[in-house]
Parts: structure tokens; C-alpha cells; sequence
């Protein structure tokens, strides 16, 4: 049988070369400003909801390489645009179609048509792999304000556009950037009362498409490993369902679970050597920490309530988890050994399935009031409390790697589909996928900054 | 006598699995056909729903084979304890059989925590059992969480039957 894993690893390889190509291209370019985000005086988009427009962005097909400079601005031009942050302008309207790589944008056309800056750029084949080299314009100073090259095995042809909507988005926001990152979740086929459920994997815009498990056992709750390299969820396996983790690299599976015991909710600790999850006993639910390499098993919480869907903050120190121990599901903090635990959520409702922002400013939620379900955030204290989308069924959110946007799946009467939120809720988009998705996971960044 | 004892003990019970199997399957295509020539309450299963000792009976109304639950609630109540009694007498008549406690929830709540809250429920219904003089040794209990509903339209019709417990008979 194929193993589906294979095909991943040239990609999980080539991580390491891509990186290393991506440098500033310093040739020919005014003073470029690496990583400088937001500087008085040069382009800027304030993302604060009370100031906030979309920039009118032109993204010219890039040059070179047959056909393929075309396809990765409209790559980069999709990723900007459902980002919200950017109003990427319609080509039919451009002034001119070509700016070659080494040419100088005309300005005053461009400023005729509101764009605020040009991205141009070109794709050249080096063997079997490609690279990109671009510059983003300011229009209203002439100024290139970007210019970097990257490269990457020829058949990892988007991750060029990912990397360069991620320099285009940290440059002009100051906020890292979270187009070069997959998302896994669980592929859904088959009626209702028999889904067929797979652990599948793509890019953040619906890409590369791929299963990672039969659908012959049922599967749910993926998690991904601080570095992206392991996924850990719950499988029915003979008996009990446990929890696993599968190896990216190398299609590995291990039962973290013990026998006869379920074992669910998963969620890797961020030095990645520890994961927290449920287990059930005699109907109650409690939390404990599996030390990944002894296996030893440290409980966390104890009692008769439903303790589950902990989740570390980014520094290790706390778990956010939900708890009915106080009748109903709510929100509880404690420390990462367990004990202290303290209620955070106070509105009205059930909360549930909380996800402690990688930024750490933020936990997101699962809220059901009034037959409805949303996805929210609130501060790790409880407070500044704001729902981002709510309707007939929405659930389980998860990060990108920016702490800006969240990824989750919505239900409709058919099926669940997985839809994107930022955190001031301007944005709602959905993300492609070949099947009903449920239970998205988003992974860290996949090359190192 | 030592050595077919032993023989017994070790095969009988994959031979009694693959029997049961067997029977469940034929238990669908001859429900139609009420036999009631078994008096041996301890005989085999086969049979339709008017069958003393059956699969077929134990999901027939004259029993019932799974209980109801309130929205978020394990409690059992009033119609689930009519249920688990005709069940615990069923059970303790039929002392063959062993049994799996499948614990389910509907769709209007969180993954997660419909996993916990079906295995809540399962306990809940182990816990009547065996308190009406079930040995827990015949008593296996699953959650399903939200995984396998069994009515899948999108309003509450459907979802008070999904929060069920179901039990599920095997041995015989």
C-alpha cells in the first residue's frame, strides 16, 4: 500500500534548504528595511479596527520562467487578499501588465489607480529548483521599501508565494506573517450516521492536498507539535479510543494512551517533550501530562467533574482547560503541575474547547448561548471578552503561528467546512477543502525566521 | 477430563464469538419469522423478537435496548429507569450474555466533551445495572462521543434520540 507519507518528506527536507535561500537580495535595491514592521515615515498599515482600511496593493505577474511568475503572484495575490489586511487591485485595471524585475514601476499610473504599492518580480529555474526574487514599491516616495529571494525544489513551487506574502505582510503590518504553514485536519465522506473519517493535511489556502490515514478508523482532534514535525488526536482503534501521535517524517505512530482506557484531547506542551490530555475513568474525565519520552503519567486534575481540552500558554508555565465542575462547561487556569486552578469565563453560556494564543495574549473559545454556537476570544484573565463569529454551529478553534488569526470549522445541516476569523472579527473566509473538514490544526511557521 | 476442560477453556469462547456473530446476522433476515420453541433460558439467541432469550427481543419494544438522556444530563430518568428495569430482569434471566454499554451524545455540543459526557452516561446506566444485581464483570462501557448518531436531521427530533446509551448484547 502507498505509504502517503512519502510524499511529504521531500517537502519536510527541502525546509531546511529554503531557508538557507532566503536571504535579503541586496543587489541593486535602496536601503531595504529588514523586519523593520511599522517605522514612522515609511508605508504602514495600522491593524487596530479603528483606523483600519484595506491597502490597495498591485501585484504584478511576476517575469521569467514560463507561466510560473503569473501563477505565484496570483498565489501571493489570493494569500493578501483573504488575509483582510490587503485590497489587492484588479490587473484589468493595471496601467502596465509588465514591470520587468530590474525596471522601475511608472508611479504617478500607479497612484492613478489608488494603489499604494507594487510588488514585481521574477522566477528563475536553477536546475531542478526554483527561486523568486521580488521588490514591493512605495508609490506616493518611488522607494522599494522589500527585496528579498527565495528558493525551493521546483515541485514546492507555492511555497515561494508564501514565503513572499509572508515578507510582504510583515513589512507592511509588523506582525510575523503565517502563509507558509499547513493546516491538518480530519476529511469527512460518507453519510451522517457513518463518516469516514481521515486525518488529511494541506497548506493555510487549501493546496496540496493529502491524506494521511485510510478512513478505515475513525480519527478526530489533530494537534500539531511545537515544531510542526508530529500530530497528535484520538483514533478508535480495537478497543478504546487513545490517543496517538504520527511521526511526519517518518509516518511513525505511537499510542501515547493506555490500554482499555480512553484517552482524548491531546495538546503538545510547547517544549514539545510533554502532552496533556484527558482520560476517562469510571465517568469522569481528568487531565494528566505524559512525560513523551518515559511515558510517565503526572494527573493534573482530579474529582468527578469533565476536565478536558487543556491547553499549554506559550511559555509552559499555565494550562487553560474547560471544566464542568462548576455545573456547567467554563473556563479554568492552573499551573502546569496542576492545582490553583481558577474559573476565567463568567459570561453567559457554555465555554469550551479554549486555545491559548502562541503570543499568549488571547485564549480562544467555543461559546453556545442561546442554541447558537461561536468562536470567541478573551484575554488569559478572563476579561475583554469579544465574540468573532457565532451562528448554528461553530467549533474548535486553533492559532496561526501569528496569534492573529484563527482557523475552525462550521457546521452547516450537510456538513462541517473550516472557515478563517482574525481577531477582530473583520475577517470570515473559508478555506477550500475537497470534503467536508473538521477539527483544523495550524501549523507553526515552516521555515525557522 | 483435565485435558478436554482445558481444551473447553480455551476455545470455547472464540467458537461462542464466532456463533454469535452468526446468529446476529440471522437475527435480521429471520426477525420475521417468531419461534417459540426455546424454553431453556440459557439456549441459544437466535430468533426473532417474539423469541424468549433473543437479541431480537431484548431490542424489541417488550424490553429495549437503550435509554434516553436530557440535553447535557446522564441523569437517568423516569423512562430510562422503566427501560434499565425491564433490561436488569432481561439480563438477569439471561445470565449468557455479556454486554457493551455504548454511551453516545448529540451534535449540539462540543467534541471533546461529548466524548467525556457519553462515557458519563455509559457509567450512569452500568451503575443502575449494577446496582439491580448485574455483575459489573458482564458490563463493558464505550463512548462514541458525537461520532455515530443514529438520526441525522438537523432539528431536536433528532437529537434527543442521538443522546442515548445503547446495549449492545454479545456472548449468548
Amino acid at each position: 500500500m502507498l505509504n502517503p507519507l512519502r510524499l511529504l518528506r521531500p517537502l519536510s527536507f527541502l525546509v531546511g534548504i529554503a531557508t538557507a535561500l532566503t536571504m535579503p537580495m541586496v543587489s541593486g535595491s535602496p536601503a531595504l528595511a529588514q523586519g523593520a514592521g511599522c517605522n514612522a515615515g515609511t508605508l504602514c498599515i495600522d491593524l487596530s479596527p479603528r483606523n483600519f482600511k484595506p491597502m490597495p496593493i498591485a501585484i504584478v505577474d511576476f517575469t521569467g520562467e514560463a507561466g510560473q511568475g503569473a501563477q505565484v503572484a496570483s498565489v501571493i495575490t489570493n494569500n493578501l487578499k483573504r488575509s483582510g489586511v490587503f485590497e489587492p487591485l484588479d490587473r484589468a485595471r493595471f496601467p502596465e501588465q509588465n514591470v520587468a524585475f530590474d525596471a522601475t514601476p511608472n508611479f504617478a499610473a500607479w497612484q492613478g489607480i489608488g494603489a499604494q504599492a507594487v510588488l514585481n518580480g521574477r522566477v528563475v529555474r536553477e536546475g531542478g529548483r526554483l527561486a523568486v526574487e521580488y521588490r514591493l514599491w512605495e508609490v506616493s516616495t518611488g522607494k522599494a521599501i522589500l527585496g528579498q529571494r527565495h528558493g525551493v525544489d521546483a515541485a514546492a513551487w507555492r511555497r515561494l508565494a508564501h514565503l513572499a506574502s509572508d515578507a510582504v505582510f510583515e513589512r507592511l503590518t509588523g506582525e510575523t506573517g503565517f502563509f507558509d504553514t499547513r493546516i491538518v485536519f480530519v476529511d469527512e465522506t460518507g453519510p451522517k450516521d457513518k463518516r469516514r473519517k481521515r486525518l488529511a493535511i494541506m497548506d493555510q489556502d487549501g493546496a496540496n492536498f493529502l491524506a494521511l490515514s485510510s478512513g478505515d478508523e475513525l480519527l478526530v482532534t489533530p494537534r500539531y507539535s511545537p515544531r510542526g514535525d508530529r500530530v497528535a488526536f484520538m483514533a478508535f482503534g480495537n478497543g478504546r479510543p487513545r490517543v496517538q501521535v504520527l511521526d511526519l517524517g517518518t509516518g511513525q505512530r505511537n499510542v501515547i494512551g493506555q490500554d482499555g482506557v480512553m484517552s482524548f484531547a491531546p495538546r503538545f506542551a510547547p517544549n514539545a517533550g510533554t502532552l496533556a490530555m484527558s482520560i476517562e475513568n469510571n465517568g469522569q474525565a481528568n487531565i494528566v501530562a505524559v512525560d513523551l519520552g518515559s511515558r510517565a503519567v503526572r494527573p493534573l486534575t482530579s474529582g468527578g467533574a469533565i476536565d478536558t481540552s487543556p491547553s499549554y500558554s506559550p511559555d509552559g508555565s499555565q494550562i487553560v482547560f474547560e471544566s464542568d465542575r462548576g455545573g456547567g462547561q467554563q473556563l479554568y487556569v492552573m499551573g502546569a503541575d496542576g492545582g490553583g486552578a481558577r474559573r476565567i469565563s463568567f459570561g453567559e453560556g457554555r465555554y469550551s474547547t479554549p486555545v491559548w494564543s502562541p503570543k499568549g495574549d488571547f485564549i480562544a473559545f467555543t461559546k453556545q448561548r442561546g442554541g447558537n454556537f461561536a468562536i470567541g476570544i478573551m484575554k488569559p484573565d478572563g476579561s475583554g471578552e469579544r465574540i468573532l463569529t457565532e451562528g448554528f454551529h461553530n467549533e474548535g478553534p486553533s492559532w496561526a503561528p501569528n496569534g492573529r488569526y484563527i482557523v475552525f470549522f462550521r457546521e452547516s445541516g450537510a456538513g462541517a467546512k473550516l472557515h478563517m476569523v482574525d481577531i477582530t472579527g473583520r475577517v470570515d473566509v473559508p478555506i477550500p477543502t475537497p470534503n467536508f473538514a473538521s477539527d483544523p490544526a495550524w501549523s507553526p511557521l515552516r521555515s525557522a525566521r | 477430563m483435565m485435558i478436554s476442560v482445558a481444551h473447553l477453556a480455551r476455545f470455547s469462547a472464540p467458537a461462542r464469538l464466532a456463533r454469535i456473530g452468526v446468529m446476529v446476522a440471522m437475527t435480521a433476515l429471520v426477525a420475521a419469522c417468531a419461534s417459540n420453541s426455546t424454553t431453556d433460558p440459557n439456549a441459544a439467541g437466535l430468533g426473532g423478537a417474539n423469541t424468549p432469550g433473543s437479541v431480537a427481543e431484548f431490542q424489541s419494544a417488550s424490553v429495549g435496548d437503550r435509554v434516553f438522556f436530557d440535553t447535557d444530563s446522564s441523569e437517568i430518568n423516569a423512562q430510562g429507569q422503566a427501560i434499565l428495569e425491564r433490561q436488569a430482569s432481561w439480563l438477569n434471566r439471561y445470565t449468557r450474555y455479556s454486554f457493551t454499554l455504548e454511551g453516545h451524545a448529540d451534535e449540539r455540543g462540543t467534541r471533546e466533551y461529548n466524548f467525556a459526557l457519553g462515557a458519563r452516561r455509559a457509567e450512569a446506566v452500568k451503575n443502575y445495572l449494577v446496582a439491580r444485581g448485574i455483575s459489573s464483570a458482564r458490563i463493558r462501557t464505550m463512548s462514541y462521543g458525537k461520532e455515530r448518531p443514529v438520526a441525522t436531521c438537523d432539528d431536536i427530533s433528532c437529537w434527543s434520540q442521538n443522546r442515548r446509551v445503547q446495549t449492545v448484547l454479545s456472548g449468548g
